[in-house]
């Protein structure tokens, strides 16, 4: 399958908002699930970090 | 067993008697959203003679969903359950016991109701014998699958939305067979085939639910 | 040679190695999602009928197949978790749960843009498309379910029925869905690909299916460690790693 430039590629045979609709959307969730999961561990981390502090000064 | 059978549903049966409301709201319910149909769609009547199987058939859905929370509840409150939960008798054949006793006062009232309700939308005659007994095969399933909704969500905060959500999709094939029913009869197609698959869901969800709902029952009242 | 095979069942044994192993299996999630993007757009041919539209079927049908799967795997778990009460599979399944849930969304949303151009309208009340939305509500549904109970070991097993109701019922859900549509056919249209399929289209799907899967593992691998930290936060061993990390 050969485009005839990268303006036909992007143009999609006038499909581009439907075909790049899709994929961007999909990338998009996609790569948010990863992040969002990151920050999550990062998050509990923290949360147990402080906590453990926390529990260090009562004990004290 | 079968006298286990006949106590709790008696029982049942008697405090929904006590409790007369509740039975009433659902059934209310149940015409007041048939009515509201035509109200929202206009009143032509080609239409109406369209809609009725689906729209009579998703409101005795939402009004059979309506009364599933008191199917369990009463019981977990006062202690009942958890002396069902140890009792001698097979927990599935006192949740048996339950699911008839809800089928008597939440389902068969709908579906005594319901060809009435068929003529506001002008469902000919031959139809409406095909659209009651669709809904007798029906209901029953819809009580079998709610409860073990019900059973599940026992005691949580949020409870009626959160059944319904996730009862509704498991209510989709009968709710589909169901109505599909009347439309086939209406189309002058052989209804058999429904309605022997209406009795299949019926003797799967008869033979399956129960084991089911005992078992969300032993997790929601530990 | 004695294999402890449940060396891992415990969340404190499996949680370096979800660490060690989702970095592997994302890296092969794009391996494989460039190679199939790449048969996608470069390899396979315009379709004659529905123009260059018809590329999105190399994400529209692997994540409606990936959707059905998680579903499948996520009950697995749930089950395995219920009959033998042990804590990870339980962790496993709620792990599961919200990439099934998002690789539905992905294949409602692309069958949308599918079906514009195609058909005229942004929903059809095709029998997959159909389908694929009450599997969303299912996956909803067991959500909701294990988020509104606080108890995660009553939210394990909860979550584990409903899983199994739901896995049973599936198929007949898709089923009388299925029948229903053919019965409305003058209603509604299909969205069934075009029968015959050119062996590059196919391969992309399947690259592209591969990829997913192997995205899907390392999301829950990710997720699963989430979850046991939040589930075993009073243990030793988690105080004794957030120690190590300061």
């Amino acid at each position: 399958m050969s485009w005839g430039s990268w303006g036909d590629f992007f143009a999609m045979g006038g499909y581009a908002l439907y075909v790049w609709g899709s994929y961007a959307v999909t990338l998009g969730l996609m790569v948010a699930e990863v992040v969002l999961l990151v920050l999550r561990k990062r998050n509990i981390l923290e949360h147990l970090g402080r906590m453990r502090g926390a529990a260090r000064r009562v004990a004290l | 067993m079968l006298t286990a059978l006949r106590c709790v549903i008696y029982r049942d049966l008697l405090l929904a008697v006590r409790r007369r409301a509740d039975v009433a709201t659902a059934l209310l319910f149940f015409v007041i959203v048939v009515s509201l149909f035509p109200l929202g769609v206009g009143p032509e009547a080609n239409l109406l003679r369209t809609i009725a199987p689906g729209v009579i058939w998703v409101a005795a859905l939402l009004a059979s969903m309506l009364s599933l929370g008191r199917m369990f509840s009463a019981d977990h409150a006062d202690g009942t359950l958890e002396q069902m939960l140890l009792s001698a008798t097979p927990l599935g054949v006192i949740v048996v016991a339950k699911v008839i006793a809800h089928w008597l006062v939440a389902g068969l009232p709908l579906v005594l109701i319901a060809p009435v309700l068929a003529l506001q939308f002008d469902l000919p005659q031959p139809l409406l014998g095909v659209l009651t007994l669709s809904l007798l095969l029906g209901t029953p399933v819809l009580s079998l699958v709610g409860a073990i909704g019900a059973a599940l969500t026992l005691g949580l905060r949020g409870g009626g939305v959160l059944v319904s959500l996730l009862v509704l999709p498991l209510y989709v094939p009968v709710l589909i067979i169901g109505a599909g029913t009347v439309d086939m009869a209406a189309a002058g197609l052989g209804v058999e085939a429904h309605f022997l698959l209406l009795a299949a869901f019926l003797v799967f969800a008869g033979v399956f639910a129960p084991w089911a709902i005992a078992a969300a029952l032993r997790i929601s009242a530990e | 040679m004695n294999v402890n095979w449940f060396k891992y069942s415990s969340p404190q044994t499996f949680f370096p190695l979800a660490g060690a192993l989702a970095p592997w299996f994302l890296s092969a999630a794009l391996l494989l999602g460039a190679v199939g993007l790449y048969l996608g757009f470069f390899v396979a041919p315009t379709d004659a009928q529905q123009g260059e539209a018809y590329r999105i079927i190399f994400i529209h049908v692997p994540a409606a197949w990936m959707s059905m799967f998680l579903y499948v795997v996520m009950a697995f778990w749930a089950g395995v978790g219920l009959v033998l009460n042990t804590r990870l599979s339980g962790m496993m399944a709620s792990a599961v749960a919200p990439t099934g849930a998002l690789f539905s969304f992905i294949a409602l949303w692309t069958g949308s843009l599918r079906g514009k151009p195609t058909w005229g309208t942004w929903w059809v009340w095709d029998a997959r498309l159909t389908s694929e939305l009450i599997l969303l509500f299912l996956y909803f549904g067991f959500m909701a379910l294990q988020a509104a109970i606080d108890d995660p070991r009553r939210a394990d097993k909860a979550g584990a029925v409903l899983a199994l109701v739901g896995v049973i019922n599936v198929p007949i859900i898709y089923f009388s869905v299925q029948w229903w549509n053919t019965l409305h056919q003058g209603a509604s249209v299909s969205l069934k690909s075009a029968p015959t399929m050119a062996a590059t289209m196919f391969a992309g799907m399947i690259v592209m299916a591969l990829g997913f899967w192997m995205y899907s593992i390392a999301a829950a691998l990710l997720r699963v460690r989430c979850i046991i930290l939040e589930r075993e936060r009073h243990a030793d061993w988690v105080a004794q790693y957030v120690r190590t990390l300061k």
